[in-house]
């Protein structure tokens, strides 16, 4: 029996795999100890335990366990990585690279290095979502200390050339920070074949708990440093200071375990789902898949239904299928998505977009279910839309002097 | 977000959705908003040259469900109604009626635009000056 409602937005976040809880479980009850308590049996389990999921964590990217420091999560990781190094090489130069659609915790962090007078270039994308490498070689100066390119996007699933992109920093003797968050544990990464210098990465986004994550900080070739942003008792090598949040950490081990382990059989199964609901979905009308299609992750596409508000659409199945949108349309802010108004999609097509996040758990009864009642809701909002009414007509809507409102 | 059960009714059975013949004289038509604002709405409305009263009245609308709602919601109000009645629709007797929350009360506002435009449209094709109205300060 088919279950609603059914998760589709395993962008967000995505729902921890039993297998992990029962990893996690011991260390809220018995074995509770603080890892950084030197002198009893209690800190030492609790070490050791650390110490086996820094382990797990530091094999899914294939570095070394010493690499990985422990975080409260992506955002931290970001923020840790950037504004770490641009205080650590403060005396090398005060530039930083990065693309218009990287997450907020990117982008509101680089404004922030702007502010305190750091400089920072933010790349235009293509349509596919790529960014141009010649560009990307042309903006490097002698004052460029960091690039900062994600792995893979969060709402279309690009995946950016990050090879091609440390050739280039390593070229260029700058360093190569990516926001992993959406990629690691979906698809191979490994940060020596990758060349990647600093990664944040997330364990919610692949069925770990919420509240713990990582920042991988190459040791060596080069040697990397970051400067902390918190201050305290000189956790993780001095880079991160509070004490570990040990349950999190533990799950967090079990879910990289687990996606090592899984990867293979879940992006096979997981990317044919993905292309059935794909390929159903764009036999409607007037229906555009966002992004690189090629350069992709196996579990995301972003569709948008013309002359269908994404808000509406999402209105008339949300109780039974969770999704998100591309269109904000609520008062403080009429703007759909940036990272689509940066692939020079129209507002239009951004506001009617439906951003789709399979995963681990997503059954194939689920992805037949989503198309039928999406292919519904957009014929029967469609039989409701002048603009499709004009769009059957053959009237040009660029042709209409519409009131901006 | 959740939706008020009214807001969600109208979303699942909208009201009087459909198009009159524009090109007739006792037709008015408004169409407001725009694409890259994420709503539209037209609103159309047919009037009794003899009484002068609203006889039908259809939407149709590029939105979120509160515009479909406030869409819907005003075209029931319109029919049956003196187009002197409609005038007095205001867009805070829809945040009312449909419980809109303020983030949504812009979708209320357009469709007193809307109702407006319909009505304005309906007397130039008649020989009348078009009302000035203030310009909408909600949005």
């Amino acid at each position: 029996m088919l279950k609603l409602p059914i998760y589709l937005d395993n962008n967000a976040t995505t729902p921890m795999d039993p297998r992990v809880l029962e990893a996690m479980t011991p260390y809220f009850l018995e074995h509770f100890g603080n890892a950084a308590s030197r002198n009893h049996p209690f800190g030492w389990e609790a070490e050791e335990a650390v110490d086996y999921a820094r382990e797990q964590v530091a094999k899914l990217i294939g570095a070394d366990p010493k690499e990985i420091i422990f975080t409260s999560g992506a955002t931290e990781g970001d923020n840790l990585a950037i504004k770490g190094v641009y205080e650590m090489y403060a005396s090398k130069g005060n530039h930083i690279i990065t693309a218009t659609t990287e997450h907020k915790a990117v982008l509101d962090t680089c404004k922030h290095i702007e502010k305190i007078g750091g400089e920072v270039t933010y790349l235009q994308v293509n349509p596919e979502g790529l960014i141009d490498l010649k560009e990307l070689e042309a903006a490097i100066k002698p004052t460029t200390i960091l690039i900062a390119i994600m792995y893979a996007n969060n709402e279309i699933g690009t995946v950016m050339p990050i090879k091609e992109i440390s050739a280039i920093a390593r070229k260029n003797g700058v360093l190569l920070f990516t926001d992993g968050t959406q990629a690691v544990g979906k698809i191979p990464v490994d940060v020596n074949k990758d060349g990647i210098d600093l990664m944040a990465f997330s364990a919610h986004k692949m069925y770990g708990p919420k509240g713990v994550g990582a920042l991988y900080v190459r040791r060596k070739n080069p040697r990397v440093k970051v400067t902390a942003q918190m201050d305290g008792g000189g956790h993780e090598r001095g880079m991160r200071s509070g004490t570990l949040n040990v349950p999190g950490i533990v799950g967090f081990g079990k879910a990289c375990e687990l996606c090592m382990l899984d990867m293979e059989e879940d992006t096979k199964r997981i990317s044919k789902l993905r292309d059935k609901l794909e390929t159903e979905l764009m036999k409607l009308e007037e229906a555009y898949v966002n992004g690189s299609r090629e350069h992709r992750l196996p579990h995301v596409t972003n569709i948008s239904f013309k002359h269908v508000e994404g808000e509406g659409l999402l209105m008339g199945f949300n109780k039974n299928i969770a999704l998100s949108s591309g269109s904000a349309c609520t008062s403080a802010s009429l703007e759909p998505s940036y990272v689509l108004k940066a692939l020079g999609l129209g507002d239009d097509l951004a506001h009617s977009s439906l951003r789709f996040g399979l995963g681990r758990f997503t059954t194939e009864e689920q992805i037949d279910y989503t198309i039928k009642a999406i292919s519904e809701t957009v014929l029967k909002l469609r039989e409701m839309s002048p603009l499709w009414e004009m769009y059957k007509e053959g009237i040009d809507l660029n042709s209409i002097s519409w009131a901006a409102h | 977000m959740a939706y008020s059960e009214k807001v969600i009714d109208h979303y699942q059975n909208p009201k009087n959705v459909g198009t009159l013949d524009k090109a007739a004289k006792n037709v008015g038509t408004g169409l407001v908003g725009a694409p890259e604002c994420g709503d539209v709405m037209r609103l159309q409305i047919e009037v009794d040259d003899a009484t002068g009263m609203i006889t039908d009245a259809k939407f149709k609308t590029f939105g979120c469900g509160s515009a479909i709602a406030s869409s819907s919601l005003a075209t029931e109000w319109l029919k049956g109604r003196s187009v002197d009645e409609a005038l007095k629709i205001d867009n805070m007797d829809i945040v009312e009626e449909l419980n809109l929350p303020p983030v949504k009360i812009h979708c209320s506002v357009l469709a007193e635009d809307a109702i407006k435009a319909a009505i304005n449209d309906y007397r130039v094709k008649n020989g009348m000056e078009a009302i000035k109205f203030e310009e909408s300060v909600v949005h």
